[in-house]
Formats: C-alpha cells, sequence, structure tokens
C-alpha cells in the first residue's frame, strides 16, 4: 500500500475526457514523476489529489483517509503540500511573511484569532522560517516583496512555503518550467537534498527530462487522460509505447 | 511600548499628542478675523472628526487587510446609535452602557451580515452588504418604526424609565454624563484674540479614538493581520496552505462591524438622537471615500481621511457668496465678481465638487492616499538633506 492511492478516477470536462480510469499508487519516501504531453490531464490529476476538483468516479486516498469531499485546507493539514503550475505566493507580502504563513498554519491550524500578539515577536515561528530560508539560500531575501522577485525565486519560494510546513507529500507541478539551465540545476539539487533529508514522499509533474530522470524512482506516463505505462526510469527510457507517444523517436 | 515597535509607538504618541492639541491646533485663526471660518475647534466639529475616524479605523481593518468592499458599514453605525439611545432610555444617560451595548450589538448584526455576504466576494460581496443596509434603512422607516422612531428618529424623553438614574422632577431631559461630567460641558479658553473650547464630550470620544486607534495597530501587527493580508494577496494560496480563509474574513468583518457600533454609540452620547438616515447608502459610501483619500490599509490614513472629509462637509460647506465677496472685496469690481463666480461653484453648496476633484486627484497621482503624499514629501526633505542616502532607501518598510 502506498501513502497515495488513486483508483479508477474519471474526471470530464463537458465532452472532454480530460482523466479515464486512472490508477496511481505512490510508495511512502519514493519520488513519483508523472509525465506526458500537454493537455495529458496531469495538472487536472493533481487539482483531484489536493480538493481543487472533485473527480466524477473513483477514489483518492492519502494514508489511508479518503481526501474526496474535503476542502483544500483540509487536505493540505493531512499533510499534503502543492506547488503550482504558475507560482502562487502571496505577491503583496514580504518573503519573511510568506514564510510565516505557513508556519502558523503548521502550529495553529486552519484558524486561529491571534490578534493580541505581536507577529514579530513569534520567536518559534521566525525561526523556522528563517531556517527554511537559509537551507534554500534565500535569506537575504526575507525582507523582498515576494511579487518583486524573478520567478526562478518565486518557485523557490513556494517550494520553501511547502517545505515550511513539513508535508508527507509534496506535490510539484512542473517546477522547473520556465527557468533557465542553472536555476532548474539548482533546483534539481534543491529537491534531491530535500529527499534525502527527509521523509517526504515527492509527485512531481515535469516536461524536462533531465530533471524526471534526476529525480523519479518511479514514472508514471499520462496520455490522454489514461495511464500509459508505469516503471522505473530505466524501463520507462527504453519503453517502445513511451518513444512512440511522448518522448519521440529523437530521445 | 505598549507592546508595539518604537515606529508604531511613536506614531501612536504623535497622534495622541495631535488628539489632545486638537482645540489649539485647529483654532489657529482669531475669533472675529476673516480667516475665522476656517476655524474647526469647534466641539461638534471635533467630536465629529474623531467619531468618523474610529468608523472609518474600523472600516480599515476590513477593507484595507483583507480588500473586501463593505457598501453597508453604515448600517452597523445606525444600528448602534439605536442601541445606545435606548440604553438611555431604559437605564441610564450615562454613557457607559450605551456605548457598550452598541458595541455589542453591532457585532451581533455585523456576525449575521457577514456570515451570508462572505459567501461571495467582489462585486457580489459589495452589492450583498450594500442590500442589507438599505434593507435595514428601509424597515427603521416602515415596521420598525416602534423601535427606531420611524421619520422622527428617536430621543430621550423626560419621562423615559431610566431606572438606573434618579428620578429628576424639573421637567427637563438630563444630559449625557459620564458618572457625571456632563458631555457638552466645556471650558473657554481667552487667549488675546483667540478662544479654545475644550469639551468634555470631545476629549471622551477622543480617548476612544486613540484606543481604538491603538487596538488597530495591534491587529495590523498582529499574526490575525499578516492573515488578513494573505486573504486580500492570495485566498488560493491560503486554502492550500491549510488556512481557511472564511472564518478570518468573517471575523475581520465583525471587529469593523464593532468599530461602527462604537461610533454610533459615540455618536449618540455627544449628540442625542438616532435617525435612520444615519444608514442610508451614501453615509456606507463617505466611509469608503474616507479609507481611500486616506490611504487604504495604512495606519493613520482613515483618520486623516475622516478629518478631511468632514472639515470639507463642515467648513467649505459654510463659505457663501457674501463672503467671498467680503475676500475680495480689494479687487477692482469686475475682476471681484469673475473670481468669485469662478470659485463659488465649489464652495458652499457645491463643496461636493472640490471632495469629487480632490478624491479623483489622489485616485489617480495618489493611490496610497494622502499617507503616500506626506511619505513623498518626507522623502522629498530626506533627499534633498542627504542625497547619499536616498539609493539606499528600501520601499519595502510597512506603511504608517
Ligand atoms: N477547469 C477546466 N475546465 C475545462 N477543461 C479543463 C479544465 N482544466 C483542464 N481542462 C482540460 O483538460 C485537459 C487536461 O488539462 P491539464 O491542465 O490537466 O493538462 P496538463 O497535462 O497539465 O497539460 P500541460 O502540460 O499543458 O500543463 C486539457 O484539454 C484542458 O483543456
Ligand atoms: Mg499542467
Amino acid at each position: 500500500m502506498g501513502i497515495l492511492e488513486v483508483k479508477n478516477v474519471n474526471k470530464r470536462f463537458g465532452g472532454l475526457q480530460a482523466l479515464g480510469d486512472v490508477n496511481l499508487s505512490v510508495a511512502e519516501n519514493t519520488c513519483h514523476a508523472i509525465i506526458g504531453p500537454n493537455g495529458a490531464g496531469k495538472s487536472t490529476l493533481l487539482n483531484c489529489l489536493v480538493g481543487k476538483l472533485i473527480p466524477d468516479t473513483g477514489s483518492v486516498m492519502f494514508d489511508g483517509q479518503s481526501v474526496l469531499g474535503r476542502s483544500p485546507h483540509e487536505i493540505n493539514q493531512m499533510g499534503i503540500s502543492r506547488v503550482f503550475q504558475t507560482p502562487e505566493i502571496f505577491g503583496e507580502l514580504s518573503v519573511m511573511e510568506n514564510m510565516m504563513i505557513p508556519c502558523f498554519a503548521r502550529r495553529d491550524g486552519a484558524f486561529r484569532m491571534h490578534a493580541y500578539k505581536d507577529a514579530g515577536a513569534e520567536r518559534d515561528i521566525i525561526d523556522r522560517a528563517e531556517s527554511v530560508l537559509e537551507d534554500l539560500n534565500m535569506i537575504d531575501k526575507r525582507e523582498m516583496t515576494a511579487s518583486s522577485m524573478s520567478r526562478g525565486d518565486k518557485r523557490r519560494l513556494e517550494i520553501a512555503m511547502c517545505l515550511a510546513q513539513e508535508p508527507r507529500l509534496l506535490l510539484l507541478d512542473e517546477p522547473t518550467a520556465g527557468m533557465a539551465r542553472a536555476d532548474t540545476n539548482n533546483t534539481i539539487d534543491l529537491l534531491k537534498r530535500i529527499k534525502a533529508e527527509r521523509d517526504i514522499t515527492i509527485a512531481i509533474i515535469e516536461h524536462d527530462m533531465h530533471v524526471v530522470f534526476s529525480l523519479a524512482d518511479r514514472i508514471t506516463v499520462l496520455a490522454q487522460g489514461t495511464p500509459l505505462v508505469e516503471d522505473t526510469p530505466d524501463k520507462i527510457k527504453g519503453h517502445p509505447k513511451v518513444r512512440e507517444a511522448y518522448l519521440g523517436e529523437a530521445a | 511600548m505598549f507592546g508595539l515597535n518604537p515606529k508604531d509607538a511613536r506614531l501612536l504618541i504623535i497622534v495622541a499628542i495631535m488628539v489632545v492639541a486638537a482645540p489649539v491646533l485647529l483654532n489657529p485663526f482669531p475669533e472675529g478675523s476673516n480667516l475665522a471660518q476656517f476655524n474647526a475647534g469647534y466641539p461638534d466639529l471635533m467630536q465629529r472628526f474623531v467619531i468618523f475616524g474610529i468608523f472609518a479605523i474600523g472600516f480599515n481593518i476590513l477593507f484595507g487587510l483583507t480588500g473586501y468592499l463593505s457598501f453597508g458599514h453604515a448600517a452597523f453605525l445606525g444600528i448602534g446609535s439605536y442601541a445606545a439611545i435606548w440604553m438611555m432610555k431604559l437605564l441610564t444617560m450615562n454613557i457607559i452602557p450605551g456605548i457598550i451595548v452598541s458595541v455589542i450589538v453591532a457585532g451581533v448584526f455585523s456576525l449575521a451580515v457577514g456570515w451570508i455576504s462572505l459567501r461571495r466576494s467582489g462585486i457580489y460581496f459589495s452589492i450583498l452588504t450594500l442590500a442589507f443596509a438599505q434593507m435595514c434603512y428601509s424597515l427603521a422607516y416602515s415596521v420598525l418604526t416602534p423601535i427606531t422612531g420611524g421619520e422622527t428618529g428617536l430621543q430621550p424623553k423626560v419621562n423615559d424609565p431610566r431606572i438606573l438614574d434618579a428620578a429628576t422632577n424639573d421637567g427637563v431631559v438630563p444630559k449625557t454624563n459620564l458618572f457625571g461630567l456632563e458631555m457638552t460641558s466645556s471650558t473657554e479658553i481667552v487667549m488675546g484674540g483667540w478662544v479654545f473650547t475644550l469639551n468634555a464630550g470631545y476629549y471622551v470620544a477622543a480617548l476612544v479614538m486613540l484606543i481604538s486607534f491603538y487596538i488597530s495597530i495591534r491587529i495590523f501587527r498582529s499574526p490575525f493581520g499578516v492573515m488578513l493580508r494573505a486573504v486580500k494577496s492570495n485566498q488560493q494560496r491560503m486554502n492550500y496552505t491549510g488556512l481557511n480563509p472564511k472564518p478570518y474574513t468573517l471575523a475581520a468583518f465583525v471587529i469593523s462591524g464593532m468599530y461602527a457600533g462604537l461610533a454610533g454609540g459615540l455618536m449618540v452620547a455627544m449628540d442625542t438622537q438616532a435617525g435612520a438616515d444615519r444608514m442610508f447608502w451614501t453615509a456606507s459610501g463617505e466611509v469608503v471615500l474616507m479609507t481611500i483619500l486616506g490611504g487604504v490599509g495604512t495606519l493613520i490614513g482613515p483618520v486623516l481621511g475622516a478629518g478631511a472629509i468632514k472639515y470639507m462637509e463642515n467648513i467649505l460647506s459654510k463659505i457663501n457668496k457674501d463672503i467671498l465677496h467680503q475676500w475680495f472685496a480689494l479687487l477692482p469690481d469686475g475682476l471681484e465678481d469673475v473670481i468669485v463666480a469662478l470659485i463659488y461653484p465649489f464652495v458652499g453648496k457645491g463643496w461636493h465638487l472640490t471632495l469629487g476633484l480632490l478624491f479623483m486627484l489622489v485616485v489617480i497621482f495618489l493611490p496610497g492616499g494622502l499617507v503616500e503624499g506626506g511619505q513623498r514629501i518626507a522623502a522629498l526633505f530626506k533627499r534633498k538633506r542627504k542625497p547619499e542616502d536616498a539609493r539606499s532607501g528600501k520601499s519595502t518598510e510597512p506603511a504608517e
């Protein structure tokens, strides 16, 4: 039994079958990559995992509990954090404030009315936020307004925010899309390090095969909403169906 | 100091000094001089400054922090007024019970209204709050007349029960007081040509305003305040970070509703009458203008905005044609008429035109309101003093 079990999930948008009978099992403390051409339904699948979409049929179990019917914040509190395809951060807030928010969420739950305290005096929150920033080499940006940072830094901040929550499952939707080569390599190193140092399960959607083959323990290929094959990176590389459907003969 | 960082503490102290000295600061022109009508240091108007300041401070907690634009906050102010006046009729002319009850009742109402309105966001939220306020307004005029006094409104009467007060038999309505200190009592200080009026009611209201301001600073700087700004910035991210934006927004709505109720209660304490027109939609719009004019999401902005609008409403509107002619009497007749004709549309009954123009200028050129204007001027001076520092100055500091 994996920490994440997706069974027979279907999702239609009008006449379009975005997901058709998707089955997926992600083992604890592994990195599972989901690849597939544009429009294959990869983001839709993630949306079904975090409560943004509700599948038409099927079940999604996280750590033995169903996530279906729960709201996004409840699912997050179960231990699933997500990085979006376009960075979702608190643009008007400073980097430090961005980091403090997930720390509060982790400590105080979905809602707590702490209006009498000074946010700047919450030592444990600030320490935690700083240590993650430090870890990701962003501590010098702590006073910057988040929206004024580069795209790569925004993505990095979003990953930092997710890590600050110490999730058990981290979902990454194209974390290196639009990044320069150097930034991509930094992100690969970062994710490798996270994987090695923490008890964390990672599910990653990625178009960049370099990233996928550097990180993934297992790979699922999705095409037109249905999993084509699921196997180890080595097997996937040589798989004829995959070459044909996705990688192209050139790969 | 009081759990504030040095910068906020300095702001609070400056505001406190200004508020205490207001009767002098707002009366810069000697009595009887031509400019005396620009004096704003009389009790009525100063009370309005601080009371609407409270209203706007509270509104800013909702609008400035969460970005939810309520168009119905005057309803809570009106409800607070009714609650306070009933306390004065039933219990005592001491203002304390009235003010406390006005805050509580407004809080309960805003909980109900917020609960429903916050199911939607953006323009739909605004429309829902507007609908609620107009509903309250209409009800106060019609079916609720037994409670609200309908068109005549409510005033304390001689034969009201007032069970906590000692009976009076001299046939006059007792005045509102704070443990015996009457709100209307004033001391006049005459210094040369100047007359300064120190009014008990003003100082009571001012003290309440300072406390409200302090609480709002604490909220701004608290983890709760950070969450409210997160609501404004990105609700999606909030949801996927395990936070539920709804109760945060509702809490902000209720807090701002209670501030409005407090303002309504104080209004009654200073001037014992309550009527439904206080809940009309223009009154709700006014507090929006105050907040934007002063600076949305800044600490002191709403107070400045409230002051600016109330000043124009009460001072500019009193300038009539005769006064204008008097001012420009030294000019040749033809020129005098031309100038008076040019200025006249902007003053007197036309003061709204000035307000509108000012508002447009601020929104276009100073999106941060009067506070941004102040900051720019301050920056200008700083740059003149030490130009080498200008570049290193970071612009990410939280707004004052
Ligand atoms: N909310 C929605 N409403 C209607 N159709 C949608 C919605 N979300 C996705 N789709 C459609 O479902 C299909 C799968 O979309 P999805 O975003 O999951 O693809 P993807 O694999 O993430 O692609 P990409 O690599 O481009 O990000 C697409 O055809 C898309 O147009
Ligand atoms: Mg996608």
